[in-house]
């Protein structure tokens, strides 16, 4: 079980450094630098640079098809990198497996959540890290019992454990994800578009839970292409687009309106802007797209 | 047959469900409703049926299916089929007859070796499978064609004919009988130890699947397969091993069938793989995987072996079996894509 510190008391601002330290001294949780990977000749990534520390939320934003799912990828142990450092907690690694990511600390909750729809919550639950007893047998009533508990403390009260999870909604999937992730020790959680396919309530509770899991220590990777899911819960942003960073803030750093600007590009925003007056009117909209246009250190 | 398990339960959290909801649910619910309702309808229309040595008639014709059943059922839970598991019984049966017979060794060698082929066979059909990435029909039809050939032709290499010599006079022939193909008396009526190793086997699958990592693993595989890879469950390994416990099973139907009949007929065993998944369907398991049991499957030989025998105790053309066997797997199959459908979507 996770040690439960609270690093939302600390006021500190940490600027983005390009060491592999943070301004404390300590590692890094998880550290990137100019991270890439190419899949034969079609470079699907290059010069990323990011951290990860515990009790912060980094969120990886960028459009279909940036980079995000080799990004993640990269960490969670699917693929590796080929260019670049990757190290975790000051220590250069390349990870060979996701078993390997899950042993260093890292799990990922992925976009098809990684649940076997058929399978019971609790059967879910300890999937690949079963508890068994001293005959070597599954300790069922102990597995049944901690899901239970560990889903109570997510805030979800399920009456039954033993229902397929394929019969649970899709927030309450995710949750039972993240529940897992934080059960097992995670020190750093990889939350993939975690809210893309839920509804405006549904992706306010998993917001929710990001900032529980946060709380509770863990280094979380928040990613999504939703600058209004991603700015509340984040205190650094890594934006994508084909494959490079188009920027990496702190909080402080950048507004709202700013980050949805450089999301949208500021191009297509201009067009828009364009179209907007040729088909007249709506003056302060445009004002607004074009404020969005002003974009720092890009 | 089982519609009032298939009424969705309304809001679980007013009502506690119900023991008889919960036992709806599980996965060999229809076969067992099945099972019952065609022994009553034969017992009814065949007294003969019910008489203790017709029982024993039938759990024996059940058990040979059965045996292999276990096996299958496991495998397609871990969401694959083997087509290669009919003449792979054959195939053990051979590789012990034929070793033994030629070099005029105990048999016990040559049962030994039939236990290494079929591990083998498993082995290779699940390594090509997993290396691959081919589906489980392509692979194991291949192995199923090559094993049909390999049968017939080694066979008559070795024998000159299309059946493997007698072997009952070598060493160790009395023991391995009593161990694969022994009558035991049980209440004055003899029962073949086949039944008994059936019922062991079942109950180790389900002791397995429930009660073991593995068996969470197995389910795991068949129900969603990146998913289990994601949250570090040994994917490979489980494949492989599911298509050698098929093969474990291949070779005790094998050893059976070698010192039952002491001659083992080479083209046999063509068209039982189908036998054997249908068991499994009958019993609950899904076709995709992930949702089964070992029970199911032994069910479903059981329906199998009443149907068999029944027909030929009710006097009837023996032409109607296969009709009966066709429907029984269509109401089965219906009622299971029912069932995963009302997991997926509620």
């Amino acid at each position: 079980m996770p040690e439960t510190a609270n690093p939302t008391t600390q006021v500190v601002e940490v600027p983005v450094t390009e060491t592999s330290e943070t301004v404390a001294g300590a590692p890094h949780l998880i550290a990137l630098r100019d991270v890439g990977k190419h899949y034969g000749n079609v470079i699907a990534l290059s010069d990323i640079t990011m951290d990860v520390d515990a009790g912060r939320v980094t969120c990886v934003l960028g459009d279909n098809g940036a980079g995000k799912s080799t990004l993640i990828k990269i960490i969670a142990g699917l693929h590796q990198h080929d260019a670049g450092t990757f190290s975790i907690m000051g220590e250069d690694r390349k990870l060979s497996s996701p078993r390997d990511a899950l042993d260093a600390g890292i799990a990922a909750v992925y976009q098809d959540l990684a649940v076997v729809p058929l399978m019971p919550i609790w059967r879910n639950f300890f999937l690949g890290s079963e508890l068994r007893n001293k005959l070597g047998m599954l300790d069922v009533p102990a597995m049944k019992r901690i899901t239970k508990q560990e889903l109570l403390d997510m805030g979800i009260d399920l009456r039954d454990v033993d229902q397929p999870i394929g019969t649970l909604s899709g927030g309450e999937k995710q949750c039972v994800a993240i529940a897992r992730a934080v059960y097992f020790g995670a020190k750093a959680l990889i939350l993939d578009e975690p809210t893309a396919a839920l509804g405006v309530k549904q992706s306010g509770v998993v917001l929710k839970y990001i900032l529980r899991a946060r709380d509770r220590g863990l280094g979380v990777i928040f990613i999504t292409h939703n600058p209004h899911h991603a700015y509340p819960v984040g205190d650094r942003f890594l934006l994508l687009r084909r494959g490079k960073s188009i920027g990496y803030f702190e909080k402080s750093g950048i507004t709202l309106a700013e980050l949805t600007g450089m999301m949208a590009g500021g191009a297509e925003l201009e067009e828009l802007a364009h179209e907007l007056e040729q088909v007249g009117g709506q003056t302060e909209r445009i004002e607004e797209i074009r404020a969005a246009e002003v974009v720092p250190g890009a | 047959m089982t519609a009032a398990g298939l009424v969705p339960a309304g809001d679980e959290r007013l009502a506690a469900r119900s023991p008889v909801r919960k036992l709806l649910g599980r996965p060999e619910v229809g076969a067992v409703v099945g099972a019952i309702a065609m022994f009553v309808f034969f017992a009814i229309i065949a007294p003969v049926f019910v008489q203790p040595d017709s029982i024993s008639t039938v759990l024996y014709g059940s058990s040979t299916i059965g045996i292999m059943a276990v096996g299958v059922s496991l495998l397609m839970i871990g969401g694959e089929f083997d087509l290669s598991a009919g003449v792979a019984v054959i195939s053990s049966s051979l590789t012990a007859s034929l070793f033994a017979w030629y070099f005029s060794t105990n048999v016990w060698v040559g049962v030994l070796l039939g236990l290494v082929f079929s591990l083998g066979v498993g082995f290779v059909n699940g390594w090509i499978l997993v290396r691959t990435k081919l589906p489980s029909f392509i692979v194991t039809l291949a192995t199923f064609l090559m094993l049909t050939g390999l049968n017939l032709a080694i066979t008559r290499l070795v024998s000159g004919s299309v059946s493997t010599l007698d072997i009952s006079q070598l060493d160790g022939f009395g023991v391995a009988e009593q161990m694969f193909a022994a009558d035991v008396p049980v209440f004055g009526i003899t029962v073949k130890i086949t039944v008994f190793i059936w019922i062991a086997l079942v109950l180790i699958a389900s002791w397995v699947l429930l009660r073991t990592r593995v068996g969470n693993w197995i389910f795991a595989v068949g129900g969603d397969e990146d998913a289990a890879r994601a949250v570090g469950v040994p994917v490979t390994k489980t494949k492989i091993g599911l298509f050698m416990g098929v093969g474990f099973c291949a070779w005790i139907g094998g050893m059976h069938n070698l010192f039952a009949f002491n001659v083992v007929q080479s083209g046999e065993g063509v068209g039982n793989e189908f036998l054997y998944i249908i068991a499994a369907v009958i019993g609950g398991c899904l076709l995709t995987g992930g949702y089964g049991s070992a029970v199911g499957g032994a069910i479903g030989a059981l329906i199998f072996g009443m149907a068999n025998k029944g027909i030929v105790y009710a006097q009837w053309n023996p032409d109607w079996f296969k009709f009966f066997l066709g429907l029984m797997l269509l109401l089965a199959t219906i009622i299971n894509l029912i069932v995963k459908k009302r997991a997926e979507q509620k």
